[in-house]
């Protein structure tokens, strides 16, 4: 008899990513948010008290900020309308066996278990509100490293995160960053101690189940003096016809000599907004790289940012974009130049199908007196037909003479001849364009690990199916 | 005019030659003619390529020599307003340029387009998979194999196959890669669009010894040219002369270096005065 692989199910997003289990939950909060659900939330956690105080100000400033009006559209978010807590499970698993039969199918089915065996040095597994399986190789824990979810963070290691959090990214940011400080639950803590290198990744993957989730996951990545980690995140959620919020808060502290490579893949469904925060502060001669892919949700705002604040300090962020029918992507990066002979790049690709829209937004600052600093920026836009948009928000703040900034933009269109010159070959449509785009993101693909960059590819081609005729 | 004409009696010609496939000719071109939007560019062209020969289309600038070799292609931004290509005895009027190819045409483009990001060897295991078919694919060892055999036949660096397909390739470089995909692909037709162009004597040499050595008895070629520089590298059976759109002179090769001598003056007024 035929044994049924995830891969033989089909190849949709909505078979492959968008299929929902039954729900298993211990605890769902009432929809909407309000004081009382923030004090439970703090509460069920048994959380200190100043955690408890930090949530109550960050919700007063959420309800005082007003909503963007620049951005994508956000008029449609209800807020009175999703579930800001819903725990699935009471404690979190050690192993897969302890987590609750359904939660496990579904990972199964998205190959987290198989992925961990295989490449990966450590694995968080949030499910809705909750990080439900944590495990860290033997070995990484010997050496001092910390990868715990930021709930078990907390209460393991208060002191340390007590000292940061906060402190990259403060609530009254924006409107988001206050919402998530008021209700974030999950995320990951990742603590490296000097010169230790995790050689191998630590990966996370958030899921959400429920419909009308608000899911609010909270990192915190310390990487002290000369160590290096790369952290991969994925996402993805069922597809419904209501809208989910996924609103995260990331903060990350490079220290001297330190090196962190923070790798997302964003596949959320196409009723997902997802609007987060992600943020470093990268000290003399650290290393801070961004590697951003984002396929899927309904909107994305997301602009991860390097403050670069001491000499020989350099922030990386290559930003990949797709945006389909009913999507807007509005990404891209900042690089802030607090300090003088630092350096930055912003390299931004992002390609639009069907209608769907892509924006590069960018800032580049850099203060007065900050000499010998570097900045390139170059955004690439790729167009697949004549229905699909891109636009570029370049912001520059550049007030120090003495730096080098360079700024590149290129906007291209899938041309007939391109296409006829391909399939002269005897390579289909569908292929030949798919070809094109793998070419066009290949820069970035080659950035990643292999196993990233094989499903970065795979899911550029989800995405392409069907996009012809 | 047409197939179901009453008229006429093709009907039975085509049932004849469906029947034996096998003699129909390689290549066979009955009164086309092309528009380009709502202007006629090819006004109505015969012509008859047969497996192991060469033909040169010669023509002045505008006589629509390279609409005809990209319609041959099935390029869609030309349309066929009027009568017929055979390939193989097949009619391809509603075949796409892959299902062309994977019938053995080939085009050499005159302006090879790049595609960023996709080095040769994937773009050429792609299409040389593509054309065999899903049942067929090459095991990945012997399309290497064959790969470097090509590459050292046309005196390209092994480097080549990691290079992005046509990016910042030189005029050169372009041409000779044209020829390697040609070579790969082992098409039984192969429509050559200025492949002279832009080249230098030396360049030019390295690309007709690459045509050359894949001349046989199963190949046709129809080579697409304004000047006779080519030809005297790869040698044409017959030259066909073509002046605003239709042939107007056909013969051997002498006919090629009649226009040598005399140009084109020549056979464009003959043209006009047939009009």
């Amino acid at each position: 008899m035929a044994v049924t692989t995830p891969q033989d199910l089909g190849t949709g997003y909505d078979v492959k990513y968008g299929f929902h289990d039954e729900g298993t939950h211990v605890f769902k909060a009432e929809k909407g948010i309000n004081s009382q659900i923030v004090r439970d939330i703090s509460e069920m956690k048994h959380e200190p008290q100043w955690m408890t105080d930090f949530r109550l100000k960050s919700l007063k400033i959420f309800e005082r900020k007003p909503i963007p009006q620049w951005g994508g559209d956000l008029s449609e978010i209800d807020y009175d309308d999703i579930y800001y807590y819903v725990r699935p499970m009471e404690n979190q698993g050690r192993t897969w066996e302890d987590v609750p039969e359904q939660i496990k199918t579904t990972f199964d089915r998205l190959g987290i278990p198989e992925a961990e065996r295989k490449f990966l040095a450590g694995v968080g597994a949030q499910y809705d509100s909750e990080v439900v399986y944590h495990s860290l190789r033997e070995d990484l824990e010997k050496q001092g490293v910390i990868f715990l979810d930021m709930d078990g963070g907390l209460r393991e290691h208060e002191d340390i995160v007590r000292e940061y959090f906060g402190t990259v990214v403060p609530p009254a940011d924006n409107k988001f960053s206050a919402l998530n400080s008021a209700v974030w639950s999950g995320g990951s803590f990742v603590y490296v101690p000097a010169g230790v290198h995790v050689d191998i990744p630590l990966q996370a993957y958030f899921r959400i189940n429920s419909e009308n989730m608000g899911q609010f996951e909270r990192t915190l990545i310390i990487a002290e003096e000369g160590s290096y980690v790369h952290y991969v995140e994925g996402c993805t959620a069922p597809t419904y016809t209501t809208n989910s919020l996924h609103s995260a808060v990331v903060e990350i502290i490079v220290k001297r000599g330190a090196r962190v490579r923070y790798t997302t893949i964003q596949n959320w469904s196409k009723n997902v907004y997802n609007l987060v925060t992600k943020r470093t502060k990268v000290f003399a001669d650290g290393t801070m790289e961004w590697v951003d892919g984002n396929l899927g949700s309904k909107l994305t705002m997301k602009y991860p940012s390097c403050y670069l604040m001491e000499p020989g300090a350099k922030g990386e962020i290559l930003s990949v974009a797709f945006a389909g029918s009913g999507q807007h992507q509005d990404a891209g990066g900042k690089i802030v130049h607090a300090a003088p002979h630092t350096t930055g790049t912003i390299s931004s690709k992002s390609i639009s199908k069907e209608a769907g829209r892509t924006s590069y937004r960018g800032l580049v600052k850099i203060y007065p007196g900050m000499v010998g600093c570097k900045t390139h920026v170059n955004c690439d836009a790729l167009l697949l037909d004549e229905d699909s948009r891109s636009d570029t928000y370049p912001f520059m703040e550049i007030e120090e003479d003495d730096v080098a900034v360079t700024h590149e933009a290129t906007v291209s269109k899938i041309g007939e001849e391109q296409l006829f010159y391909l399939m002269s070959r005897g390579i289909g449509e569908t292929e030949a364009r798919a070809m094109i785009v793998r070419g066009f993101i290949e820069p970035i693909a080659k950035e990643l690990p292999m196993e990233y960059a094989i499903e970065l590819n795979r899911l550029i081609e989800l995405e392409m199916e069907g996009s012809v005729g | 005019m047409s197939r179901d004409s009453i008229d006429s009696f093709p009907s039975q010609a085509i049932s004849h030659e469906e029947c034996v496939g096998a003699m129909s000719n390689l290549l066979e071109i009955r009164d086309l003619h092309v528009n380009i939007e709502d202007r006629e560019i090819v006004k109505g062209i015969d012509l008859v390529v047969n497996r192991g020969e060469v033909h040169a289309v010669m023509g002045p600038n505008g006589s629509g020599k390279s609409t005809l070799a990209s319609t041959l292609m099935g390029h869609p931004f030309y349309t066929v307003t009027r009568g017929q290509v055979l390939f193989d005895g097949k009619d391809v009027a509603d075949l796409s340029a892959d299902e062309r190819a994977k019938l053995g045409m080939f085009l050499a483009f005159q302006y090879p387009h790049s595609v960023p990001g996709v080095t040769v060897a994937n773009f050429l295991r792609t299409a040389v998979n593509s054309v065999l078919g899903p049942e067929n694919k090459m095991p990945p060892a012997q399309f290497r194999a064959l790969l470097r055999e090509k590459l050292a036949l046309l005196k390209m660096d092994d480097s080549m196959a990691g290079r992005y397909i046509n990016e910042g390739f030189s005029g050169g470089e372009k041409k000779r890669a044209e020829i390697l995909q040609m070579a790969m692909l082992q098409p039984k037709l192969a429509v050559m669009d200025e492949t002279d162009s832009g080249l230098d004597i030396d360049a030019l040499r390295v690309v007709a010894d690459g045509v050359n050595s894949l001349l046989g008895p199963d190949l046709g070629v129809l080579l697409i040219t304004h000047y006779q520089r080519l030809l005297n590298y790869i040698k044409p059976d017959f030259v066909h002369v073509m002046v605003d759109g239709r042939i107007v002179a056909s013969g051997g090769p002498e006919l090629a270096q009649e226009l040598e001598r005399d140009g084109y003056a020549g056979f464009i007024e003959k043209a006009l005065v047939a009009v």
